[in-house]
């Protein structure tokens, strides 16, 4: 094998911070290569210095022996380097070819584009109409969007940040066949993520971070995922405890939820029922963009409904908005970190008031206690493990991960009756997903009803009592999260949504 | 080549450094253009900034006039700069300027001759009641049917207009004014005049009112759950509606805020500085109240300093107009590139400056 990118020396600082120091590793044409770390750790500043968005301060690479030094992403993709980000970037009301002719800098005509498209999409196994809009797509189809948007410029290492966080095992699968089919074709992939098991079944090799460092590299089939874990975070890590009691009385209660959406591409919500008793958590699977937004909207107070659709304890509170439900301890956390759940330019003490000045007493006749709340954020950074400099620090200088535990722990502290947490660990690495975890059983072990929306299955089986799938605005009813599995499970979600079936041409 | 790369936090530093920088940069460009003129570029500068304040000549009459400018400016833009903060638009102080005064000086015409100690407090609650009314306007048609508060704020400054000449021709026309459009001079009526409070400073009501919502709207913002949620909501709307915040119980209480002080503006400034309500009575404060807003950071103590800036060049420049015969429109230039460079080098607050290209080496 021969090595196509050689990454030698990279070091970048931010104020505060080394985020790369000296990293060095190579990766061979054709293979798949894992770059595994916690969220901290340099991952996303290393893949950005490959891809051109950020330059490094010393150190240098080289690919396939020419010296590469992208100053922007597009000297990196003339180079033949892609990226799929995390987060897409598509425009909803255009259409899969208008897409990706976008982000072209000489789109051929339209008609061309999109026999292009078909032909790659058919080539790999992933099966993509290039004249559907966006907006009606999953999110496994919108991720095939970005992916075809690479493969068109024929790249020779394709870098993949966090794939599956959004995909149905099924949709996994069909990835996994297409990422393995174009690295027998010889192009490299540099495969991000904190599923050790995946990183296991996929990848070739791994390289492992630590604090800005490369402190490992090894074959991950000849490891274990506690083995893995454990080198990524430096200590052994403890699956969340979790200790038997019989749930309590109902605490929540909803029936017949209906909710219109309120955008053409949102997802409406149809007659959903279930109800929480306390000490229990309900886990609700599905993938993203199937109602989870709008459930907690229903739930938190940001979107009212009728009265008797959500009960406290028997008293219905549906109309109520976010502070009268805070009064009475229904608590929630979004999943959109920056922008919803906290404020990004706002200091961590100012995000801790955002959900905290009523049940913490911060405002006297509306007049603000900056020490107390100041204390509040320092007991939330100290409680779960935030790493910052300090409260005064803004929240969108936190990595994802140090920031959700923020996010948690504003809301746990604030000892709720009712918990509603929406993706609580995505795209949070290996140890704060744990603390995660544990929080949230602890929280429920101390007699909390909690609701947990995720699309991340594992957790959804290591922490919930019951299980509902929730799939285009509809809930199943809730089942016994002990003995379901992974396709029963898959089934429930609605298989591989609605697509048409995969094959990867040999 | 210059690239710009975002500070992970706002530099506190430059924040405090760019308005002096820009303050210098006007400088040395207006400087350039005054020389190009044909005017000595440092005698110009002088009389624009300099004279109005310390020259033995002018100072007695223009220093008072800085207060008497700065006032009305400072009262109106930090009520704007509430609304501002939480992304709400109130393009309208103009009009609401004017229907306060109207409201204020209606009192006291209505009243004439009563001599009675309750008439100014009656005419300050008349003016902050008449610019408010006026806010209210865009306010409920926004919460109610979703209308632009800019597009309806604004477009109620020409009604307010012609309100204003209208009664200056009509209702509010001095009886004894032999026919002239304009009413009674309220600077004549005792009862009813906000006159100096200090002898020669030009301190008057109005000032003092400016000076006191400065206050407040630095302790609203920085200590109170209000100002919270103003900054809130015009940071991340979505985690305001999160946090439980009403947007538009925000809409009615920031148009409202900032229309009241606007109206207070105007019914100083009719019972003062200006003395009658007359057509032409509005000289665009509640316009350049924008401008004195942003160039003050949105910040009221900034705003305090930003006025005070925007008088100063206002005097200097009438006084460069008439001592060294440069050209109006020069002066507004010249103010026009005060606006430039401190929009300009806020820039640098945000962003670190890198030269060239890094190379790795």
């Amino acid at each position: 094998m021969t090595a196509l990118l050689k990454v030698e020396g990279l070091t970048r600082a931010y104020p505060g911070v080394v985020a790369n120091d000296r990293v060095s590793f190579d990766i061979a044409e054709g293979e798949i290569h894992a770059l595994l770390g916690e969220n901290g750790a340099g991952k996303s500043t290393l893949v950005k210095m490959i891809y051109g968005l950020v330059q490094p301060d010393a150190g240098g690479m080289t690919l396939r022996g020419r010296a590469y030094a992208p100053a922007e992403p597009s000297a990196a993709r003339k180079a033949g380097v892609a990226m799929v980000f995390q987060h897409f970037s598509l425009f909803d009301a255009l259409s899969v070819a208008e897409n990706i002719a976008l982000g072209m800098e000489t789109p051929p005509p339209m008609r061309q584009l999109a026999a292009r498209i078909r032909a790659v999409s058919e080539t790999y196994g992933l099966p993509l109409n290039p004249a559907r809009l966006v907006g009606d797509l999953s999110a496994g189809e919108r991720q095939r969007v970005e992916i075809i948007r690479c493969l068109l410029q024929d790249p020779k290492l394709l870098i993949m940040d966090e794939p599956t966080s959004v995909l149905t095992p099924q949709e996994v699968s069909i990835l996994f066949a297409t990422l393995r089919k174009l690295a027998a074709e010889g192009t490299a992939i540099l495969y991000i993520s904190h599923k050790l098991e995946e990183i296991r079944t996929l990848c070739d090799r791994a390289t492992i971070l630590r604090r800005g460092r490369v402190v490992e590299s090894c074959i991950p089939r000849e490891k274990s995922a506690a083995d893995l874990a454990e080198m990524m975070v430096g200590a052994r890590l403890d699956t969340p405890a979790r200790a038997g009691g019989s749930p309590g009385e109902v605490v929540l209660e909803v029936t017949g939820l209906s909710l219109p959406s309120a955008t053409p591409f949102g997802t409406s919500l149809r007659d959903i029922s279930f109800s929480v008793r306390a000490g229990e958590i309900l886990g609700v699977g599905g993938v993203a963009g199937n109602g989870q937004d709008e459930l907690l909207a229903a739930l938190s107070g940001e979107t009212p409904v009728t009265p008797g659709a959500v009960r406290l304890k028997g008293r219905p509170i549906g109309a109520l908005g976010p502070s009268p439900r805070r009064r009475i301890a229904v608590l929630a956390a979004p999943e959109e970190r920056l922008g919803h759940a906290a404020a990004p330019d706002m200091s961590l003490t100012e995000n801790a008031l955002l959900t905290a000045a009523i049940r913490e007493g911060l405002a006297a006749r509306g007049f603000l206690n900056w020490p107390a709340t100041r204390a509040f954020a320092e007991r939330v950074i100290a409680d779960f493990d935030v790493r910052t400099p300090g409260p005064g620090n803004a929240a969108r200088s936190l990595s994802g991960g140090n920031l959700q535990k923020f996010v948690i722990g504003r809301e746990v502290l604030q000892r709720p009756e009712v918990l509603v947490v929406n993706q609580p660990t995505w795209g949070v690495d290996a140890a704060a997903a744990a603390a995660i975890r544990q929080a949230l059983l602890d929280l429920a072990q101390a007699g909390a009803a909690v609701i947990v929306i995720s699309q991340d299955l594992d957790e959804l089986m290591e922490i919930s009592d019951r299980f509902a799938a929730l799939n285009e605005g509809r809930l199943s009813p809730p089942r016994p999260a002990q003995g379901l599995t992974l396709e029963e499970i898959g089934l429930m979600l609605g298989g591989a949504h609605d697509m048409e079936v995969a094959h990867v041409a040999d | 080549m210059i690239r710009l790369e975002k500070r992970p936090q706002p530099s506190r530093i430059w924040t405090v450094a760019t308005p002096v920088l820009a303050v210098a940069l006007t400088m040395v460009a207006g400087g350039l253009m005054f020389a190009a003129l044909g005017k000595d570029p440092v005698v110009a500068i002088r009389t624009i900034f300099w004279d109005p304040l310390f020259n033995e000549q002018f100072a007695s009459y223009s220093r008072p006039q800085l207060l008497v400018k700065a006032g009305p400016l400072i009262l109106i833009a930090t009520g704007l700069s509430l609304g501002f903060r939480a992304g709400i638009w109130n393009i309208g102080a103009e009009g609401q300027y004017i229907m306060g005064a109207l409201a204020g000086a209606g009192v006291a015409l209505a009243l004439y001759p009563l001599d009675a100690w309750f008439l100014f407090p009656l005419m300050v609650l008349a003016g902050a009641l008449g610019g408010w009314a006026w806010a209210m306007i865009p306010a409920i048609l926004k919460t109610r049917f979703r209308t632009n508060e800019i597009l309806v704020s604004l477009l109620l400054v020409y009604v307010a207009e012609q309100v204003l000449a209208a009664m200056a021709l009509g209702l509010m026309k001095n009886p004894e004014g032999g026919g002239f459009p304009g009413s009674r001079n309220l600077q004549h009526y005792p009862a009813a005049a906000n006159t100096e409070l200090i002898a020669g400073t030009g301190m008057h009501w109005g000032v003092a009112a400016a000076f006191i919502a400065v206050i407040a709207a630095y302790v609203m913002l920085t200590r109170h759950m209000l100002g919270f949620q103003i900054r809130l909501a015009g940071q991340s709307p979505r985690a305001a509606r999160f946090a439980g915040v009403n947007p538009n119980a925000l809409v009615l209480i920031c148009l409202g805020l900032s229309g009241a002080l606007a109206g207070l503006a105007g019914m100083f400034e009719v019972s003062g500085p200006a003395g009658r309500v007359n057509i032409g009575f509005n000289q665009g404060y509640g316009f350049t109240a924008i401008i004195v807003a942003f160039l003050g950071r949105l910040h009221p103590v900034g705003i305090l300093l930003a006025g005070l800036l925007m008088a100063l060049t206002y005097i200097g420049g009438e006084l460069a107009q008439f001592m060294l015969g440069i050209p109006a429109a020069a002066i507004q230039a010249f103010q026009g590139m005060l606006l430039f460079f401190l929009l300009g080098v806020d820039v640098l607050s945000n962003y670190h400056i890198r030269l060239g290209r890094r190379r790795v080496a």
